[in-house]
């Protein structure tokens, strides 16, 4: 509660121009941020002192600053939305540091995620993934009562968990491979385990690998990494299940 | 009244819908190919109509600001859609969420509008079922529901506590559909900054492409606004940073009307301001109010001594705490509507009771329900509301009570529409928190989701086909057409203005300031005295602005500041409009509170006699005075009655 | 057209190592169970015998092909997938310190895999090749049961009896081995899709017993020789 003030903490964190300048890392201290201050309010803070100071300030996506639209994307202290669990960046706040840190801030890092600006990445990889079929083929009207298909609460549960995907990459940018299966296995998974999904299941399953795979996506070698850092706590089950649907649907070509 | 055409079809109210559909003009598919929509912002109301028009066959234009048609606000609604299923057997009916919607509205709400949000709500969750929404369900397999605030049956359907991201995340699913079939063509961070009128039509809009600063041209036989509300005028509120009111605005100042913008709700239930740095303010849902206790300290002694941190709330015994909304409303307690609570928050947090170091936070006290239930049933409840709390607050909510305290969450108001859905600029639409028509002077909760999806699956893409029936003879619009010139110079010499302005400080100190103004004087309570004098400060405050606001970096790439600078530029002049139209309604409704109308207990105090009607404010340049155009609101059906909760 | 466009996908390739990586732990099990006979007959015989078997048996000589095939399948494509996954990130991070719910072994299956590939190699020089191909003087043949064959037991038991260095070495091969199995066992079912919340836990915990099992009892066979002899 009582919220303390960190005197000076030492910001390092990585400027780029453009998706084709070569970046570097600059180094900015900001002073007198309240503990009870978020980390992006810290990131406020310290633009409003470079734009007084006559400097670029520091390009990064936000949105929401509640932990729900996922665009959020920063990599602070190596790890992607920082030192804390279950949290996005917009949730993560200034009481996880300590007065005189230097806290180090990239870009997420991947093939499939090109930079634009400073912190600022494309992830339109993630939708180009989801056009490929994460969806159920109906159009408006036309559709059942809800209560027609009866879905067993388990199975609503289970889809729940993974429909909670907020689609931040956070998968992809902790993967040492830079994949995203996690990404994927959620949305095949928590559209399989409802009867109104599972009718294109199989085509599903193989039209997200295939794009997945075109967009540069490493492979998945289970280290875990994703479900560790998800904020959303999204278990790597997902991807059995993914590479189950997968193999069913690749054995019956 | 005679500019006013609300196209309300005659006849019994239940009948109107269907009757206006048959009346529609529909365009063949052969010519649906022809025509292009574009469609500006990819919430619930956005994405569910883009989708819908390209399965229907037109040609979809569709924009989002942000990287992905995903992230828009809608995915951080939490509680729930209603909808008149009737699936629990209590009595529920079309008629009963007609009724409960335009009382929760205070009566400010046309009825045909409100019927037919209740008549198409049960399409909408058959339609998200069968896109794998996951909502609850029962052990039968069944469709789950929970009650919610103002309502006496059971028809909120949710998917826990993120029924607006599952509900958005299906419609984003028929859109992507239609994006991979070409039928859309989807453009991120791409923001309107101005709508294109051709002959007194809305033929198009200029975008800037925020990846890289470009300004491109789009070309159309009709223009959808779905881009949500102008709540961020307060700077603090529930919505997202990037949320804006400029689409709207820039539709207001071609000529669309703009309708009680004062109507605004406050959110009693959100975490504290907790100093300056704050940037934004998280909601805590609604649903807690259903077994939190709201209490401040009942003499100042305890309040100086919480604020100083010397005792605990939880220390503070039973005796020496005010349960104000029990004291004051016995038979609503703690569940009054949204703006009831807020208000009451306030009244308090004025008189000095307020228990955090600002002065402005009450306690929401969970003891009660804990000893009651048990601590592991008010986990089940709230527990991821719970540990959003702490982490936000480091304060566990199971030991101490939460610090809660109103917030700026949704806007009623919005750009004039007809029936239809259309703007009185023909072949401008606007659908969602964008329109002003379905929710009055105060929002129920659960009501927002149902509201955007009902415009977008159900309404607009039958009304349109009547506005486009007489368009296809209209070739693909020319985007060298002068009017595009035009437009995009304007827009372009605005963006070199804010360029060049070589001022010293931040978009941000203004939009704070623009913020604290409107909060003390356009806020919660309002008097004349007051909402004038906001008039001129935010006068002052724009000019200050535009002398003295610096723009890092080149218009011709990704910049942040000038996004901001642009949405700021807009906020000063709605402020400005919000404020007006607040002056002008003497009465109290719903959110909207002016001091001068109360009744001797301090309740709001309606004036069915000159209140009843709907504002819509029309542009009349840059030095001119707005003129306050005006709907009449006719009550066939039901019978206006003052709200009471006591 | 299945095949190739299967084997193509990231899934595909990793279906490859994961079945070869299944196919090579019960080749494991079959070589430790051979190789335990060492420590309990010390005058060689079983173990001879056995050898012996492995050497002549239809069905086994049918297996040898296929095994090296599935080292090959098993190296082949993780070395596939690790080149894809490198450029899968062209840019490094400066700072890593994510956690991962799989553990360090789970990090460095790679290498891991290529400490126990050089041990392979010794190891194969060192014992298959010259049972097999090249001879050795110590392999003089012997009589058991009125049947010829080369005595492999002197050839094992001399190694490991004078070179504390060897032993050493295949010591810390088996180690690395055992990590990467604690890993590579739950990770093949995984990979196959024969893995959801409740078999997670389990299958982890399987794989470190089996893990544990191939790395204990090969790593028991040099410390019973340099214990006792």
């Amino acid at each position: 509660m009582a919220d303390k003030i960190l005197k000076q903490i030492k910001v390092k964190v990585w400027r780029q121009k453009g998706p084709k300048t070569k970046g570097k890392f600059e180094t900015y201290i900001v002073n007198d941020i309240s503990t009870g201050t978020s980390f992006l309010e810290m990131m406020d803070i310290l633009n409003d002192n470079l734009i007084r100071e006559g400097k670029e300030p520091i390009a990064f996506d936000h949105d929401c600053r509640e932990g729900i639209c996922g665009v959020c994307s920063l990599y602070v202290n190596g790890r992607p939305h920082g030192p804390d669990d279950d949290v996005t960046t917009c949730q993560l706040h200034m009481r996880k540091f300590k007065d005189g840190e230097t806290i180090t801030i990239e870009p997420y890092r991947s093939k499939a995620f090109p930079i634009i600006k400073d912190l600022i990445v494309e992830r339109n990889a993630f939708d180009r993934i989801l056009q490929a079929g994460g969806y159920i083929s109906i159009n408006t009207g036309g559709v059942p009562d809800g209560n027609a298909i009866p879905v067993s609460y388990d199975d609503a549960e289970a889809a729940m968990d993974a429909a909670s995907c907020i689609g931040c990459g956070a998968c992809v940018a902790a993967c040492k491979n830079a994949s995203a299966m996690l990404f994927v296995s959620a949305k095949v998974s928590h559209l399989a385990r409802l009867p109104q999904g599972k009718v294109e299941a199989a085509r599903r399953a193989k039209s997200m690998v295939a794009k997945m795979d075109e967009l540069g996506f490493g492979n998945c070698t289970n280290t875990g990494a994703c479900e560790a850092e998800c904020p959303k706590g999204i278990s790597i089950s997902n991807i059995a299940k993914l590479n189950r649907e997968y193999l069913c649907a690749k054995i019956k070509d | 009244m005679t500019k006013i055409k609300t196209h309300i079809p005659e006849g019994p109210l239940a009948d109107k819908w269907t009757k206006h559909k048959a009346d529609l003009k529909v365009v063949s598919p052969a010519n649906k190919r022809k025509l292009d929509i574009i469609v500006v912002g990819t919430g619930l109301a956005g994405a569910s109509a883009a989708s819908s028009f390209a399965e229907m066959g037109y040609n979809v234009l569709n924009f989002c600001y942000q990287d992905s048609p995903r992230r828009a606000h809608s995915i951080a609604a939490q509680g729930g859609i209603n909808a008149a299923k009737n699936y629990q057997n209590d009595n529920d009916s079309v008629y009963r969420l007609f009724y409960d919607t335009i009382k929760g509205g205070d009566y400010r709400s046309r009825e045909a509008n409100v019927f037919r949000l209740a008549e198409v709500s049960g399409s909408i969750i058959d339609q998200s079922v069968a896109q794998g929404v996951p909502f609850a369900r029962e052990y039968g397999g069944l469709l789950a529901n929970r009650s919610f605030g103002g309502v006496l049956v059971s028809r909120t359907f949710y998917a826990r506590g993120q029924t607006g991201q599952q509900l958005l995340l299906g419609a984003y699913g028929s859109l992507n559909r239609q994006v991979a079939s070409g039928q859309v063509k989807m453009y991120y961070r791409h923001e309107m900054l101005d709508l294109v009128m051709i002959d007194g039509k809305a033929r198009g809009i200029i975008v800037r492409d925020l990846a890289t600063g470009e300004i491109k041209r789009f070309g159309a036989h009709a223009v959808v606004l779905a881009t949500g509300g102008y709540g961020n005028v307060f700077f603090l509120s529930t919505n997202a940073m990037g949320s804006n009111g400029s689409a709207v605005w820039q539709a207001y100042k071609k000529g669309a009307y703009m309708s009680n913008p004062a109507f605004v709700q406050i959110h009693p239930t959100c975490i504290p301001v907790h100093g300056d740095q704050q940037s934004k303010l998280t909601l805590m849902s609604e649903s807690l109010r259903n077994d939190g206790r709201v209490w401040v300290p009942k003499d100042k002694d305890t309040v100086e001594k919480l604020r100083k941190g010397t005792v605990k709330a939880s220390q503070v015994p039973e005796e020496d705490r005010d349960y104000y909304l029990e004291r004051r409303y016995p038979s609503y307690g703690n569940l009054v509507p949204r703006d009831v609570a807020s208000r009451a928050a306030k009244e308090r947090c004025d008189a000095g009771f307020g228990v955090n170091e600002t002065g402005k936070a009450v306690f929401l006290d969970f003891k009660d329900a804990i000893n009651r239930l048990g601590r592991h049933v008010v986990e089940a409840r709230y527990g991821n509301l719970f540990q959003m709390y702490e982490k936000i607050t480091d304060v566990n909510p199971y030991e101490e009570p939460m610090m809660i305290y109103p917030a700026i969450h949704y806007t009623m108001g919005g750009l004039w529409v007809d029936y239809n859905m259309m703007t009185n600029i023909p072949g401008l639409y606007a659908i969602g928190e964008a329109n002003f028509s379905d929710h009055g002077a105060n929002r129920l909760g659960a009501s927002a989701l149902m509201q955007g999806l009902a415009d977008g699956y159900f309404v607009i893409p039958y009304t349109i086909g009547d506005y486009l029936a007489d368009e296809i003879q209209v070739p693909r619009i020319d985007t060298n057409h002068k009017a595009f010139e035009e437009t995009e110079s304007a827009i372009k010499a605005k963006l070199e203005k804010l360029k060049n302005t070589k001022g010293k400080t931040p978009v941000d100190y203004f939009h704070k300031e623009l913020g604290r103004i409107m909060w003390d004087k356009v806020g919660m309570s309002r008097n004349e005295k007051e909402l004038k004098e906001a008039v001129e400060e935010i006068k002052k405050l724009e000019k200050e602005f535009w002398a003295d606001v610096r723009i890092p970096g080149d218009l011709n790439e990704l910049n942040q500041e000038i996004e901001k600078a642009l949405r700021l530029a807009d906020f000063f002049e709605m402020g400005e409009l919000m404020a007006l139209d607040a002056l002008e309604r003497n009465e109290s409704c719903g959110g909207h509170f002016r001091e001068e109308s109360k009744t001797e207990e301090g309740e709001a105090l309606r004036d069915d006699k000159n209140g009843a009607y709907v504002s819509a404010w029309e542009y009349k340049g840059e030095d001119a005075d707005p003129e306050m155009n005006v709907e009449k609101l006719e009550f066939e059906f039901v019978t206006p009655t003052q709200r009471s909760y006591k | 057209m299945f095949m190739s466009s299967f084997m193509k996908s990231s899934i595909g390739r990793k279906v490859l190592v994961s079945l070869s990586g299944l196919f090579l732990m019960v080749f494991l099990l079959v070589h430790l169970a051979v190789n335990l006979t060492l420590i309990f007959d010390d005058t060689g015989d079983l173990f001879n015998q056995a050898a012996h078997f492995m050497a002549t048996n239809p069905a086994i000589k049918i297996m040898e092909p296929a095994l090296a095939l599935g080292f090959v399948i098993h190296i082949l494509y993780t070395i596939i997938v690790t080149v894809s996954n490198y450029m899968a990130r062209p840019a490094r991070y400066d700072k890593r310190n994510s956690k991962e719910t799989g553990g360090w072994p789970s990090r460095n299956m790679f290498f891991l895999g290529s400490t126990i590939l050089v041990f392979l190699v010794i190891h194969v020089w060192n014992f298959f090749w010259k049972m097999r191909v090249s001879g050795d003087p110590l392999l003089d043949h012997i009589m058991i049961d009125g049947e010829q064959m080369e005595n492999s037991y002197n050839l094992v038991a001399t190694l490991f009896k004078t070179s504390y260095i060897y032993s050493s070495i295949y010591i810390l091969g088996v180690i690395s081995l055992g990590l990467h199995l604690s890993h590579g066992f739950w990770s093949a079912f995984h990979t196959i899709g024969l893995n959801n919340d409740v078999w997670m836990p389990r299958l982890r915990n399987i794989a470190v017993v089996y893990a544990a099992i191939i790395a204990g009892g090969f790593i028991a066979i040099p410390v019973y020789f340099m214990i006792f002899f």
